[in-house]
């Protein structure tokens, strides 16, 4: 089977390619290369570091966007059970680019939310690749609002490319229902655990994005914009997203030296399609524990910590300024 | 997304009429919504607004809050606050040349101007966005001082209003930009709360990142005429559904007629109305 690769990933896997066809050889004539397949295992073992143990960050971005990359779907069934889908803005229509409802982690009764990506082209069409518009956003308010009535945690899945940007959208208010699930998040006494699983894409992320903990996959991005949209306002497009990306500072240990979120889960080697089933064990392992933390500190505190917490993030200075050149 | 593409486009208008305005005794200005030119004293006598055509310039927020407010009332507070690039960002120029160069240009440390004012005789807070300081675009700066002002109108259990032209999210200060619209949307949660009025002007530009934050979660939204004002910018649209946009798209009649703003009204008439529905809300 073809798998899919980016360019930077393709002489790992025509190595690979080879040994695969050097193992299905006959074993009578395996026997005679069977040192040649061990050497060959080494390089691989040794092109593999080199590949993927120092990531850039535009490699980063790209493994968020890979078409294999787990989704919201797979989390939703390795972490979770007894899920509960709720549908509906109440006023428009069901936005499936966007998904929640009642869930158990554990023994714990939870709602879940986040952000649809397919796992095919079928899938994608019918979830929009992820991109919400408006009555995405006016569903994951009355989910975020039925967590807070019912004192469940609200666990969110953020997913996304950004807002979906389209006419219909833009006439049903796209701007205000991002401000206004933004605001009701903030507002929440109910704890509210982030997760980053793939694309962080601006406000239609930031929407879900923000809570009591950010944990976020080594291998997503959270950025203000697209590294391609950075291009091309910024430098006219003659750069490429590559060094956008380098510049936005978008990757999860930048954002962890800023304060912006807490937690990063490895992936393995090659990123979490190589072993979604350890990825989403060790996810689960961080939700537990920040659910507990944020259980034994008590609910009364929890939106006003939020919002010390957003109080925080700025890098200003108050002082006069010192001359410039 | 959140910068709007015509952020380029307004930029390049700006840095061109800047460039006519200081030709030695220009005393004329070109309309960029009839094409005549103004005879500036005139234009000035008019808070900026073409009188043949009813376009809105974009003014400073010195002049948007001297037209606002009673003359004389306006206490500015954190003058001095300005960015540290804390990303250290570097684009086609460094961030840290555009911040001085913004600086020299329009004698503000950032894009946002805040304090207290009177009002008729009312005491309120307010904050205003002035588009000249790179495009009115909110970094922790803006974010941090449009915060603070609303906090303080809880505090102090006055009416807050804010003024805004603003391309969105400042890309240059990245996650920590995005993060302002969290910010500001959470102050705006208490000071609601509080039961406090807040009424949102919305000039053109308003798009992006400050439109999907505090700007639009206000008791009362005002348009200035014709002025821009959506989420993603039309170009980027344009690109993503590959079809025509229609011809109003996106401008402030098209956002009361979808129901997105409660009013349009003209410079001119702007203190007076604001006045009147602060009456109705304040104590
Ligand atoms: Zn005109």
């Amino acid at each position: 089977m073809k798998r899919f690769a980016y360019d930077f990933e393709r002489p790992l896997v025509q190595l690979e390619t080879t040994l695969d066809e050097m193992k299905r050889l006959e074993s009578a004539e395996k026997e005679d290369i069977a040192a040649d397949i061990c050497y060959l295992e080494e390089q691989i073992q040794k092109l593999r570091m080199r590949t993927y143990s120092k990531l850039t960050a535009w490699q980063k971005v790209q493994f968020a966007r890979h078409p294999d990359r787990p989704k919201m779907v797979d989390y939703v069934e390795a972490i979770f059970t007894d899920f509960i889908e709720l549908h509906g803005d109440r006023a428009f229509k069901d936005d499936s680019s966007i998904t929640g409802g009642f869930a158990r982690l554990d023994d714990e009764k939870v709602m879940i939310l986040g952000h649809q990506k397919g796992r095919n082209t079928k899938e994608n069409i019918a979830w929009n690749f992820g991109m919400p518009n408006p009555e995405g956003y006016r569903k994951a308010i009355r989910i975020m609002k039925l967590a807070d009535k019912f004192g469940l945690p609200l666990i969110t899945f953020v997913d996304t490319p950004g807002a979906h940007p389209g006419i219909g959208a833009e006439e049903r208010g796209q701007a205000v229902a991002i401000a206004e699930s933004i605001m009701e998040l903030s507002r929440l006494k109910v704890p509210v655990i982030v997760s980053v699983i793939g694309e962080g894409g601006s406000g239609g992320a930031l929407a879900i994005g923000f809570g009591d903990r950010v944990i976020m996959l080594e291998n997503s991005y959270y950025s203000v914009i697209t590294p391609e949209g950075c291009a091309s306002i910024l430098w006219d497009g003659e750069v490429s997203a590559e060094r956008a990306a380098e510049v936005l500072g978008l990757t999860a240990d930048k954002l962890l030296e800023l304060g912006i979120i807490d937690t990063i889960v490895k992936e393995p080697l090659g990123g979490a399609h190589h072993a979604p089933a350890l990825v989403a064990r060790n996810l689960k392992k961080e939700i537990v524990s920040a659910l507990d933390e944020l259980k034994a500190a008590g609910q009364e505190s929890l939106a006003d910590k939020r919002y010390e917490k957003l109080r925080s993030i700025g890098h200003y200075a108050e002082h006069l300024k010192a001359l410039t050149k | 997304m959140p910068i709007g593409d015509w952020f380029k486009k307004e930029q390049k208008d700006d840095t061109q009429s800047a460039a006519k305005r200081a030709v030695p005794d220009g005393v004329w200005e070109k309309c960029p919504g009839c094409n005549e030119a103004l005879f500036i004293k005139e234009l000035e006598r008019n808070h900026m607004v073409c009188s043949k055509c009813d376009y809105h310039f974009p003014i400073s927020a010195q002049m948007r809050i001297e037209d606002l407010t009673d003359h004389g009332s306006f206490e500015e507070l954190w003058a001095d606050m300005h960015s540290e690039d804390p990303l250290h960002f570097i684009g086609v120029k460094a961030y840290a040349l555009s911040l001085d160069k913004a600086e020299k240009t329009t004698g503000l440390k950032d894009a946002a101007v805040c304090g207290r004012a009177l009002i008729d005789g009312r005491r309120v807070a307010i904050g205003v966005i002035d588009f000249k300081f790179i495009g009115g675009s909110m970094g922790a700066v803006v974010g941090e001082k449009i915060t603070r002002i609303i906090e303080l109108a809880t505090e102090e259990k006055v009416p807050v209003i804010t003024v805004s032209s603003s391309g969105g999210a400042r890309m240059q200060e990245g996650m920590i930009s995005l993060m302002q619209m969290a910010k500001t949307s959470a102050a705006v949660a208490r000071q609601s709360a509080a039961g406090l009025p807040y009424i949102s002007v919305l000039a053109n530009p308003t798009t992006g990142g400050v439109t999907a934050s505090f700007a639009t979660l206000a008791d009362i939204i005002i348009a200035e005429p014709k002025a821009l004002i959506g989420f993603a910018g039309p170009r980027v649209i344009e690109q993503t559904i590959k079809q025509k946009l229609p011809k109003d798209f996106q401008t402030a009649e098209f956002n009361l007629q979808h129901g997105q703003i409660d009013m349009i009204v003209d410079r001119a008439n702007m203190k007076r109305v604001i006045s009147r529905l602060i009456d109705y809300m304040g104590s």
